[in-house]
């Protein structure tokens, strides 16, 4: 019987027969941790396995992005326990100016069709932008998977997604994906795998196919395998010099569902608090003030989402009593805004340009929000006291910078 | 020495005003991200549901041995592992949702904290601080007004074990 794409890679990668349901140990090809848990990791590593040396060095790593550079002193602790463990191991760290682990991870050539690696990010599944198999853990699982080389995993039943019809500006990527949040909810793949096919993901951009995966975290699915379109081929190949072979379900594939979400002349669409699946027409709540804006995060901080904003403030200045945070979420996105000049636009309209990171997503390292503030994100999560006391809307890059601009929606 | 299949708990109904299952607790309604930098386990408990709504006094209130009974999706959000350590902080013996969020379900799994997945409730015959025996192994209970769903081969493994580390060495 045929496979679906998940099954294929985690049979791969298994010597037991991979079925949906069935538990199975699975070979990992990247095990990494952030200063976010990576810390727990390597308290779990010297306790369970003191005097161990960690296998496969060159495929274990750790990545700094939750709080960079650390701001509190507790982080900057965190971060050097993590520094330490790894010279005493000989493990590589992309430390703080690096950006945001899972995009290390796809820029550098590590998270390749087909491949399988842990990290102790939620939002690991954005690695089936690239056909690879990312999956968040904690920090036992982590250590577990540090010393081992492998871990448990129950394989996820599969649904596929049609979607059907096209869109285009202002409409992008992030709208599609809050809209089929507005359709299937919170809930609505938990603990599956997505495959997502459809005519309107061949003009995605590589940051669109990103979004779209990375988002997969708030419907509560294991990964998404948007159907990879050239953009995202290209992409990969001015990473690694390689042409990309991807893995394909097999036409007779069994999914657990089939479904189709008519996305023709979709509008933007807008998250408002206190979740993400509460979703709008941006049209439906136009007119509502606006404090602040923020524009990043691992779902939208991408080059292609910097071109995005600029393009749309370019000459202009900001709202007065609006802020507006610009966190890339990588170096080599800082460096292309850099070479871009983009950074003189965002600089010119009144914006504040951090270093890359999840600054602006986790734990307000570019400013939290008070009581009372309404801010448009477009980061993945709006939930109540996440990034402050203040209401969280989740939107596209194009809807934040019209706000920012505004002063509203 | 093999641990013992049966627990035997006060609940806890994590209901809101409306006196349903809270569904979608996510890991910062648990333990908020401004704790995250405390590893130490003892010191985790206090924290728990500080950021949940109606229950913020949680810590205070919970006994040792306690179950809580949870809604859809419970602990989405975060890979932290401090959002299951602080229920062993407090002792809590074990988690009963309708569904779990994936990453959480791990965590809890590979700590060795029996969660459970809830069959069904009958919320209008069943009440806070009732006494439960839960049956792991078989998903049997003692209360007609709520059934659990029996813990996986795997999920049993590793609770024998203790945790998966100590499971880990007796598979190699
Ligand atoms: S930007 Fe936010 S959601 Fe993305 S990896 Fe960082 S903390 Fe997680």
């Amino acid at each position: 019987m045929g496979k679906t794409i998940i099954e294929k890679i985690l049979q791969n990668h298994s010597e037991q027969k991979v079925e949906p349901g069935k538990i199975v140990w699975i070979d990992i090809d990247i095990r990494t941790a952030r200063d976010f848990g990576g810390p727990n990791v390597v308290k779990n590593l010297e306790k369970y396995y003191p005097d161990t040396e960690i296998p496969d060095k060159s495929n274990a790593f750790f990545t700094f992005d939750t709080v960079v550079p650390a701001k509190t002193i507790p982080y900057a602790n965190s971060q050097q326990i993590c520094r330490d463990f790894a010279k005493k191991h000989g493990l590589k760290v992309y430390d703080v100016n690096a950006g945001i682990g899972t995009h290390i991870l796809m820029e550098k050539g590590f998270a390749l069709p087909g491949k399988t690696l842990v990290g102790t990010d939620s939002h690991f599944n954005i690695l089936g932008a690239v056909g690879a198999f990312g999956q968040g853990m904690g920090d036992q699982d982590i250590a577990f998977a540090f010393i081992t080389g492998r871990n448990w995993f129950e394989v996820p039943e599969t649904i596929k997604i049609n979607l059907k019809g096209t869109f285009s500006y202002p409409t992008t990527g992030k709208d599609l994906v809050l809209y089929i949040l507005r359709k299937i909810g919170s809930k609505g793949v938990l603990g599956k795998s997505v495959e997502y096919y459809g005519e309107c993901l061949k003009d995605f951009s590589f940051s669109e196919v990103v979004t779209l995966s990375s988002m997969t975290t708030e419907m509560g699915g294991i990964i998404a395998y948007p159907h990879p379109n050239e953009n995202v081929k290209d992409w990969l190949k001015e990473h690694t010099g390689e042409t990309p072979e991807f893995i394909y379900a097999d036409e007779d594939a069994k999914y657990l569902d089939e479904m189709e979400i008519d996305v023709s002349n979709l509008k933007p669409q807008i998250a408002a608090p206190p979740k993400p699946d509460n979703v709008f027409d941006v049209e439906k709540l136009k007119g509502q003030k606006v404090d602040s804006v923020f524009v990043g995060s691992c779902t939208n901080g991408r080059i292609e989402d910097m071109r995005l904003v600029a393009d749309i403030i370019k000459g202009k200045k900001i709202a007065d009593d609006v802020m507006l945070r610009v966190v890339p979420t990588t170096s080599e996105v800082y460096g292309q805004m850099l070479s871009e000049g983009l950074i003189k636009v965002l600089y010119n309209a009144g914006a504040v340009v951090s270093n890359p990171g999840c600054g602006g997503c986790a734990n307000g390292q570019i400013g939290m929000t008070g009581k009372g503030e309404v801010q448009i994100s477009t980061g993945n999560r709006n939930f109540t006291g996440k990034q402050g006391y203040g209401d969280t809307y989740l939107a596209s890059p194009v809807t934040a910078a019209r706000a920012a601009l505004k002063g509203s929606l | 020495m093999q641990k013992d299949v049966i627990l035997n708990g006060r609940i806890w109904l994590i209901t809101n005003d409306k006196g349903e299952l809270i569904n979608d607790i996510d890991t910062d309604m648990i333990f908020h991200n401004q704790y995250l930098t405390i590893t130490d386990l003892d010191e985790m408990g206090q924290y728990t549901f500080d950021n949940l709504e109606g229950w913020k006094d949680f810590a205070d209130k919970a006994l040792k041995d306690d179950i809580i009974v949870v809604g859809d999706n419970f602990g989405a959000g975060s890979s932290r592992q401090q959002a299951v350590d602080c229920f062993k902080s407090l002792a809590v013996q074990a988690i009963i949702a309708k569904s779990f969020g994936a990453i959480y379900k791990r965590n809890a799994i590979n700590s060795g904290l029996p969660i459970l997945v809830l069959d069904s409730i009958d919320l209008n015959n069943i009440e806070n601080r009732e006494m439960v025996e839960f049956d792991l192994e078989n998903g049997e209970t003692d209360h007609n007004a709520i059934n659990i769903e029996p813990f996986s081969k795997v999920q049993m493994d590793i609770y024998q074990a203790g945790n998966l580390f100590a499971y880990g060495k007796n598979i190699k």
